[in-house]
């Protein structure tokens, strides 16, 4: 025979119930959304990109007539209306084929596996660069605000954030690879290549990082559980990691999860400076050159990219505070 | 504790940087490392309208002809000889013994194929202009060739010698141009060897090279050539000796190379030249002031061209006078020169109507600091000029409609050692002609299309002095390339912006 429920038991999983429908719903709206702002993105960038001049022309090249112009926009078609060469692309795109490049004359889905994957690492090892020395030059400067140490980060924060990327980067090569020749200026062929890479995209998000976990650890530091947990006698280590740092690093993680975006599509400086021929390269130079299909695609995939992050950052948050589900 | 723990990984870091893979050094391997900015978007001839596509070309494959630079002369390439039959046909007697990288042997099958292949629209080659005056190619035998023109034609052998590279005709049939970009196979001096698109390109010597051509037996066993936009890593590139050669380095940066110990600096002058290009016909009714003759004339008085080409341009650049480029055929710099007048200039100008000068849009896409300079200099007689830097493709375009009063423009002529690469190109009617002069037009056709040199001259020389009298276009000065290599090499730059690298030798 089944034992009825107590009442208290039954009112613990309606609530339960309750918070997992609307974790459900939350997660729903959510979706939609990421759903329609990915398309008015993708829509956006394609009528946005006929102002930057003539595909055509700019496929045609210098010696190119204005017959071989028409032939082009014949061949590519070009000469049809916008809402249908949009349409049509985005039909295909979501079938996987993102078409041909008009420079390379190569599918642009071929193209871009080709340089995913020196973003991927420079984005991966730029984050977890900024990670490791941020959080705790963070906690650092919290536990002894307006000390010699929160000075220097703050110092720190504000180098980084002053600097421009391409000088930083420039300097790094003039130092390590010229001046004393330790790492090579350019290319991907290794690991080393990465390391310079690595610390001037690191670096450059370091100072948001940094100074939302001082900010945070000193709101956690000054709160009642934490003077309740050091009148208790817990070790400070204790205090410190397992109780303040948990707390204060919610908002960092959502912080990362948006410059870990930025970190993959918005590193088109140092993929220059350093010849990483990536996707944020590959897009500046895309564009450049008019070619469409492949601007298209890299639109199309930081913008997925930077919404996954930015759900995941959402559904993270509205899981750990329910308040932010209910608006 | 901590301080031993940092100390180790400081120690673990600077062990794998000491054991990273080394550069691969020039000499030492025998490989060209070489450096240019621009992603090729194609290996295929046909199918770029890159300046690495036809500094390819040349390695790669070979024409039917070559052009002695020293002399002018055309020299037997792929054909032995040649001659015109009549005005609209050539016959060629082709090589024999050569063969292509893959061991198929060259012969007339080859020619008429790619000819006949190229110049057939629907094909969709990108460099229209290099093809479209081919009518057929017939073979007349298996080393005899016969090439029919649309219309007279005298440019024709420039055109072959330049950038008519002979393909292999099972091959290209088999994998098309998408095969040939990026397993190319050729005559040439040097052979494909890996192509990694938009990223490096491989090249190795071709031992079996004929030693008869022209181009003579290559002597560096590799050539990698890399992408790589940013200049300054380009530079560091080289001062750390894991790149041999660079060109377009900016000319402050080529001063204070210059003075370094390992590396060669070399000045050369191109073919590329920048002009000032009006909308004289008033193609959209604009009535713009630049459609007035005395404002064109008052603009070309107003630059000072030597001071900006003493100052900013500098090295080997000269300053032109003339709608061409001087070592092209057919071009004359005896016309009517603009000399610095600003007081002339603003003479001019009140007599046009515009004694406190006016406000213009000043289009342009390359060089900005020197459109800044004219910028300069004009605003000094009173012309506000504002620029608007766009891409190439926009302002062409806008050229092209009639939207643009007055732009920098600048023109390479694919190298073509001929005036109707440039004067044919921007007064012969086409739609980049801005001029429409009815008597200009008739006189280039008759330049572009006679087979009699002293008819084509004088027509050109004609056609030139009208376009300087009525400054249709206001030429500037010719395009400096400054060269960066390493001191182990032995390199000669060409005005043609065509590096010669079967010629190159280490030292």
């Amino acid at each position: 025979m089944k034992a009825r429920p107590l009442a208290r038991d039954r009112a613990f999983s309606q609530g339960s119930n309750r918070r997992g429908t609307g974790m459900l719903i939350y997660t729903l709206k959510r979706l939609a959304l990421a759903v329609v702002v990915t398309l008015v993105v993708s829509a956006l960038s394609f009528g946005l990109l006929y102002l930057s001049g003539d595909p055509a022309a700019a496929i045609g090249g210098e010696a190119a007539t204005d017959a071989d112009i028409a032939n082009i926009r014949n061949i590519y078609g070009l000469d049809r209306p916008i809402y249908i060469q949009y349409l049509n692309w985005i039909g295909k795109a979501l079938q996987g084929d993102f078409g041909m490049s008009y420079y390379f004359r190569l599918p642009v889905s071929q193209i871009m596996a080709a340089r995913v994957p020196a973003t991927l690492i420079l984005g991966c090892s730029a984050i977890v660069f900024a990670l490791i020395f941020s959080i705790p030059l963070g906690v650092m400067a919290a536990i002894r605000p307006n000390s010699w140490v929160d000075r220097t980060a703050l110092f720190l924060s504000v180098m980084g954030q002053a600097m421009p990327s391409f000088w930083l980067g420039l300097m790094l090569i003039v130092v390590f690879s010229v001046w004393l020749p330790l790492l090579p200026p350019s290319g991907t062929e290794g690991w080393e290549y990465f390391v310079m890479p690595t610390i001037v995209l690191g670096y450059f998000a370091m100072p948001a990082i940094m100074r939302l976990t001082r900010a945070g650890m000193m709101e956690v530091l000054a709160s009642d559980y934490i003077r309740t947990a050091r009148a208790k006698g817990l070790l400070p280590g204790s205090i410190l990691f397992k109780h303040a740092l948990r707390n204060a690093v919610i908002p960092v993680v959502s912080v990362s999860a948006v410059q870990f975006g930025f970190m993959l599509g918005g590193s088109i400086v140092i993929e220059t400076v350093f010849a990483i021929q990536g996707m944020g390269y590959l897009a500046w130079e895309s564009i450049k050159r008019s070619d469409f299909p492949t601007v298209q695609a890299v639109i199309l995939v930081f913008a997925v990219i930077y919404i996954v992050l930015t759900l995941l950052a959402d559904l993270l948050n509205g899981w750990l505070d329910p308040r932010i589900r209910v608006t | 504790m901590s301080r031993k723990f940092s100390l180790f990984w400081m120690i673990v870091l600077f062990a794998l940087i000491l054991t990273a893979s080394p550069a691969g050094a020039g000499k030492a391997n025998d490989t060209l490392n070489i450096l240019h900015e621009i992603e090729l978007s194609s290996v295929d001839n046909y199918f770029n309208t890159d300046r690495w596509g036809v500094v390819l070309c040349h390695l790669l494959w070979d024409s039917l002809l070559y052009r002695d630079l020293k002399t002018g002369e055309y020299k037997p390439n792929l054909a032995t000889s040649w001659k015109f039959v009549d005005s609209k046909t050539m016959e060629f007697d082709l090589r024999q013994g050569v063969n292509f990288h893959n061991g198929d042997e060259f012969d007339a099958d080859d020619v008429v194929y790619t000819l006949n292949w190229v110049s057939d629209p629907k094909n969709g080659v990108k460099t229209q202009n290099n093809v479209n005056w081919i009518e057929k190619c017939e073979k007349l035998g298996k080393y005899k060739v016969r090439l029919k023109t649309k219309r007279n034609f005298p440019a024709a052998a420039e055109y072959i010698a330049g950038v008519m590279a002979i393909y292999p005709h099972k091959y290209y049939a088999k994998v098309g141009p998408e095969g040939m970009a990026t397993k190319p196979v050729g005559t040439g001096p040097y052979k494909g060897v890996e192509v990694v698109p938009g990223k490096s390109i491989t090249l190795a010597k071709n031992e079996n090279y004929f030693a008869a051509g022209p181009k003579g037996k290559p002597s560096i066993g590799k050539l990698h050539i890399r992408f790589i936009s940013e200049v300054n890593t380009q530079i560091a590139e080289l001062m750390s000796g894991r790149a041999d050669w660079i060109w377009r380095v900016p000319q402050d940066q080529a001063e204070k190379m210059a003075k370094m110990p390992k590396i060669t600096v070399e000045t050369a002058d191109t073919m590329r030249v920048f002009f000032l290009h009006f909308d004289a016909a008033n193609k959209k009714g604009r009535n713009s002031p630049v459609n007035k003759l005395k404002v064109r004339q008052a603009i070309g008085h107003a630059i000072d061209k030597a001071t900006i080409q003493k100052t900013l341009v500098k090295g080997a650049s000269r300053i032109i006078h003339s709608a061409c480029y001087p070592s092209q055929f057919g071009c004359t710099d005896d016309v009517v020169k603009y000399e610095y007048d600003p007081a002339k200039a603003k003479k001019l100008l009140a007599e046009a109507g515009y004694p406190n000068g006016f406000e213009i849009d000043f289009y342009g896409w390359r060089n900005r600091p020197e459109m800044e300079a004219v910028m300069g200099y004009l605003n000094t007689v009173g012309i506000k000029a504002k620029i608007q830097y766009l891409t190439y493709a926009a302002v062409r375009e806008k050229i092209r409609v009639g939207e643009v009063d007055m732009a920098h423009n600048n023109w390479g002529s694919f190298s073509i050692h001929d005036a109707s690469a440039f004067t044919g190109n921007f007064f012969g009617g086409t739609t980049d002609d801005n001029a429409r002069d009815p008597d200009v037009i008739k006189w280039l056709e008759i330049a572009d299309t006679s087979v009699d040199p002293e008819v084509r001259k004088k027509n050109y020389s004609s056609a030139l002095q009208r376009v300087a009298e009525q400054a249709y276009c206001i030429p500037l000065w010719s395009s400096n390339m400054n060269y960066a290599y390493t001191k182990d090499l032995n390199f000669s730059a060409q005005p043609d912006e065509i590096p010669r690298f079967f010629n190159s030798s280490w030292k």
